[in-house]
């Protein structure tokens, strides 16, 4: 890490790279002419994609068959967390993710229960406005709302990926223990116990 | 002229039609594959078992493509070029010794069309008369683009029949025959040209590229202004002649070299069959991998190397191969 903190790039390796004057006159001229003909550059770049095929060393994915593994801070289509606990959705309606929301793409409505709970009755992500910057994810307080990893979004209506029913984990998967805890934005780090302090009271 | 000769020459005018169309096909994906490994990629690989039958799916797709001929061309020119450049390759293939001669059921075949006396010029010259192709393409096709492509591509050939001229003159000389197969028997009894005339192998094959229009000599398509050269208003099928030729010329291009430098089919042996068609082999490979391996030259640097260095040099080589042969 030291190494990317080091700014002063002077004396880091670095150095001009030394090229010559160009020629002036025409004896100039025709002596590196003679001196790139001779120099056989050109040999150079072929036998280095010749090596590079003998190594044989392919960095193509075939992708339909083949995928590469997805950090966990990507950000593609939105998900919709349950508790672990009671399988209950973990949204306390508290609007949060729609006020910092920069592209004003959700939509939220919500109401008082019969057991004075808040709880949220529609929810809709617009797609065609979403910039996916993440802001939903990291300000939610419950992680409720995180963003998956699901980037293959082809569909005749944008619309089929931003049902609450769609992002919200399945009770089946909830019930199978499945569910996949979000590591991204506003997710607590693995190590989060060592790091916590108590809140200072005595202000 | 008796029957015999005329249905050998029908057969063997058939045979190197389809072996070379096909091949100009199985060459586009060589060159697809053989560019991606050397630029670490897979290349075709979803059609047939490692993309082999991509050849017949860009066959289909070409064949069946709307032809479409665009307001403001001038259509018969337009129609024709196409034609001019594929026609003018397999033209050139009448006067080329592909193998030595063997025998079918006790009938001697000469594996060429035409024995003429006059091989190699008129090989040359019918290739160069391929240039009309792009040159009358790109002017029919009332595209700015097209035009320049035309200018450009036309200048490039015209200057480098020059240098494929002057540098094939002087194996001619020693040779003291233009058939492609005095050539061959010269070169059993002498050894290689190329080892009595390296300048000239090395200048004809520098041509051979500008001739083809291979990179680093590419310029008959506008890369660096994104579009397809002479080709841009074409589609369909019509582009596939256009492809289909200048896949076939490098065929025959890379028979031609080593027939005139590397000593042919040799004595006439099997094995001298199989030395010829793994050296046109290679001189096929080699398009391809200065394909990927270097840039394309600027126009103006491409006519400096050919008046300024190439032509100089073939003359020179000409005049001293003169006194050689007459001391």
């Amino acid at each position: 890490m030291e190494q990317f903190n080091n700014r002063n790039v002077a004396d880091n390796g670095y150095f001009m790279v030394d090229i010559e004057d160009y020629p002036t006159d025409g004896w100039g001229r025709f002596k590196r002419v003679i001196e790139r003909t001779f120099r056989l550059e050109l040999f150079v770049g072929l036998w280095v994609v010749m090596r590079e095929m003998i190594k044989f060393d392919i960095h193509t994915i075939s992708y339909p068959e083949e995928k590469m593994p997805i950090g966990p801070r990507y950000r593609a289509v939105h998900e919709m967390k349950r508790l672990w606990e009671s399988d209950a959705e973990r949204c306390i309606g508290c609007g949060l993710c729609e006020k910092i929301c920069i592209s004003d793409c959700i939509r939220m409505d919500t109401k008082i229960d019969e057991e004075s709970r808040k709880e949220v009755t529609e929810y809709t992500i617009n797609l065609g406005r979403c910039i996916f910057c993440g802001y939903c994810a990291e300000v939610c307080p419950e992680l409720a709302i995180t963003h998956g990893g699901e980037y293959e979004n082809a569909s005749d209506q944008r619309e089929h990926f931003v049902d609450y029913e769609y992002m919200l984990t399945p009770i089946d998967t909830m019930k199978a223990n499945a569910q996949k805890e979000f590591e991204g934005f506003g997710a607590i780090t693995p190590h989060e116990d060592e790091r916590v302090t108590k809140t200072p009271l005595s202000y | 002229m008796d029957n015999a000769y005329l249905i050998e020459t029908v057969i063997k005018v058939v045979v190197i039609l389809l072996v070379f169309s096909a091949l100009a096909g199985i060459g586009t994906y060589f060159e697809r594959k053989i560019l991606a490994f050397m630029q670490r990629r897979l290349g075709p690989m979803n059609v047939g078992p490692y993309g082999l039958l991509q050849v017949a799916a860009d066959g289909i797709k070409l064949f069946t493509k709307e032809d479409i001929i665009p307001t403001n061309v001038v259509g018969p020119i337009f129609k024709i070029a196409p034609v001019i450049t594929a026609a003018t390759a397999f033209m050139a293939a009448a006067a080329i010794p592909f193998l030595p001669s063997f025998t079918v059921f006790g009938y001697e075949v000469h594996p060429i069309v035409a024995d003429i006396n006059i091989g190699i010029l008129y090989v040359l010259g019918v290739m160069a008369i391929g240039l009309f192709g792009p040159l009358l393409g790109g002017m029919a096709s009332a595209n700015k683009f097209a035009l320049l492509s035309a200018a450009r591509a036309s200048a490039v050939f015209i200057s480098y029949e020059v240098v494929t001229g002057l540098s094939v003159l002087a194996p001619i000389m020693m040779v003291g025959s233009l058939s492609l197969i005095d050539f061959n028997n010269y070169q059993i009894e002498n050894g290689w040209i190329l080892w009595s005339q390296p300048l000239a192998f090395i200048l004809f094959w520098i041509a051979a590229f500008a001739e083809t229009g291979r990179t680093p000599f590419h310029l008959v398509a506008n890369d660096h202004e994104i579009v397809d050269g002479f080709g841009t208003e074409y589609s369909g099928m019509r582009w596939g002649l256009f492809f289909i030729g200048e896949y076939a010329n490098m065929f025959f291009i890379s028979f031609v070299i080593p027939i005139i430098f590397l000593g042919g089919f040799g004595d006439g042996t099997v094995l001298g069959a199989f030395a010829l068609l793994g050296k046109m082999a290679f001189f096929f490979f080699f398009f391809l991998w200065t394909r990927a391996a270097w840039p394309d030259v600027r126009p103006d640097q491409l006519m400096w190397l050919c008046w300024k260095v190439l032509m100089p040099l073939a003359v020179i080589n000409v005049v001293i191969t003169g006194f050689v042969m007459m001391f």
